[in-house]
């Protein structure tokens, strides 16, 4: 009773912040001045259409390998913790029924489809909205449908974490360049910007959203499997 | 229009602190606190809304010259584009943790859990 009291009580007060700061608000007029700059100086530095993933990956690119490595350290963790109960081989999965011929059929199907859509978002991240992560996530979706449709399939780790380990150390690699030869950790002026709007411009933005798309797909996708391969799986 | 993705936001927020207080189940609480993390990223979104402006990708319908003029604030995008990676990091850290709990003690109830309770 008191509980649901004190329950209550507390979203009440929460919703009462939440209704003043609704209330209260007013869109602004014009972009604040960090976002006027990013605005105004995106053609010029970095050469990328699109505004958004010109700050993730060169403005706050070191913010971005921040992410990829709290992700890193996620799956890490994951794969830690559920080690102790991971099934032995070939257990994994053997409890459900076969998952038949429509799925299995479908999923080998739309495998590569999802890959070639993972690719298109991945190379297209400075001209349309898409980018590395994006692109990821979707690498990673086929994953999980394979899974989904073989939950005996065990998929190979060894793999999964040497693109994980290559592709971190080209995107550290690619940011130390640019301390040699461009403005700074992670520049994108390593190559030449190129035609504002062009598929191959932007600098080194399109290669370093092929590496975020493949360490965060393998990321997602060493979760997926721990998560997969444990003994209940 | 931005007022109402505001209040839509808050109250995701809202239902996901009302989910995650009142179920006991660990899986529902998860589920909760996924529907919040949403809630809060919508109110996110929502900031960075401003009426009459486009998204920020130039192309040929916004020239790069009028871009402080046309586009929206970039920047709440790219937190929440951060935020939801986040997210599900810890939605799967909170999954991991839950299945060896699970495992340990066969009940997924948080009342069967009270070793840190007062």
């Amino acid at each position: 009773m008191t509980r649901n009291v004190l329950i209550a009580g507390l979203l009440v007060l929460l919703g009462v912040a939440f209704w003043t700061l609704t209330m209260g608000y007013a869109p602004d007029a014009e972009l604040n001045r960090t976002a006027a700059y990013y605005a105004q100086n995106v053609g010029r530095e970095i050469g990328a259409p699109n505004v958004v993933t010109a700050i993730i990956i060169t403005w706050r690119g070191l913010d971005t390998l921040g992410e990829v490595t709290v992700l890193f350290l996620t799956s890490s963790i994951v794969a830690l913790v559920l080690a102790q109960s991971k099934a032995p081989k070939g257990a994994s999965g053997s409890g459900f029924l076969p998952s038949g011929e429509l799925l299995t059929t479908g999923t080998r199907m739309l495998i590569p489809l999802i890959a070639l859509l993972g690719a298109y978002v991945l190379a297209n991240g400075h001209l349309t909205p898409g980018g590395g992560f994006q692109g990821g996530a979707i690498l990673a979706s086929g994953v999980l449908l394979a899974l989904l449709a073989d939950p005996g399939r065990r998929f190979g780790h060894a793999l999964i974490a040497r693109i994980e380990s290559v592709a971190g150390l080209a995107y550290v690699g690619l940011g130390l360049l640019g301390m040699l030869i461009a403005g700074g950790f992670l520049d994108n002026k390593v190559l030449p910007l190129g035609q504002f709007g062009a598929m191959l411009s932007a600098g080194i933005i399109p290669i370093i959203s092929v590496l975020i798309g493949l360490k965060v797909g393998s990321e997602f996708a060493s979760i997926l499997s721990s998560l997969e391969e444990t003994e209940d799986a | 229009m931005a007022h109402l993705a505001l209040a839509l936001g808050f109250v995701l927020i809202l239902m996901g602190l009302y989910g995650a207080l009142t179920n006991r189940d660990i899986l529902r609480m998860i589920v909760a606190f996924t529907i919040a993390d949403t809630g809060v990223n919508v109110v996110l979104v929502a900031v960075g809304y401003m009426p009459g402006r486009t998204a920020p990708i130039l192309d040929a319908a916004v020239p790069l010259a009028e871009a402080g003029a046309r586009i929206i604030d970039p920047v709440p995008q790219a937190l929440v584009l951060t935020a939801i990676v986040i997210g599900l990091g810890v939605t799967a850290l909170m999954l991991a943790y839950a299945y060896r709990l699970f495992r340990a003690r066969g009940s997924l109830d948080i009342s069967d859990f009270t070793e840190l309770k007062w």
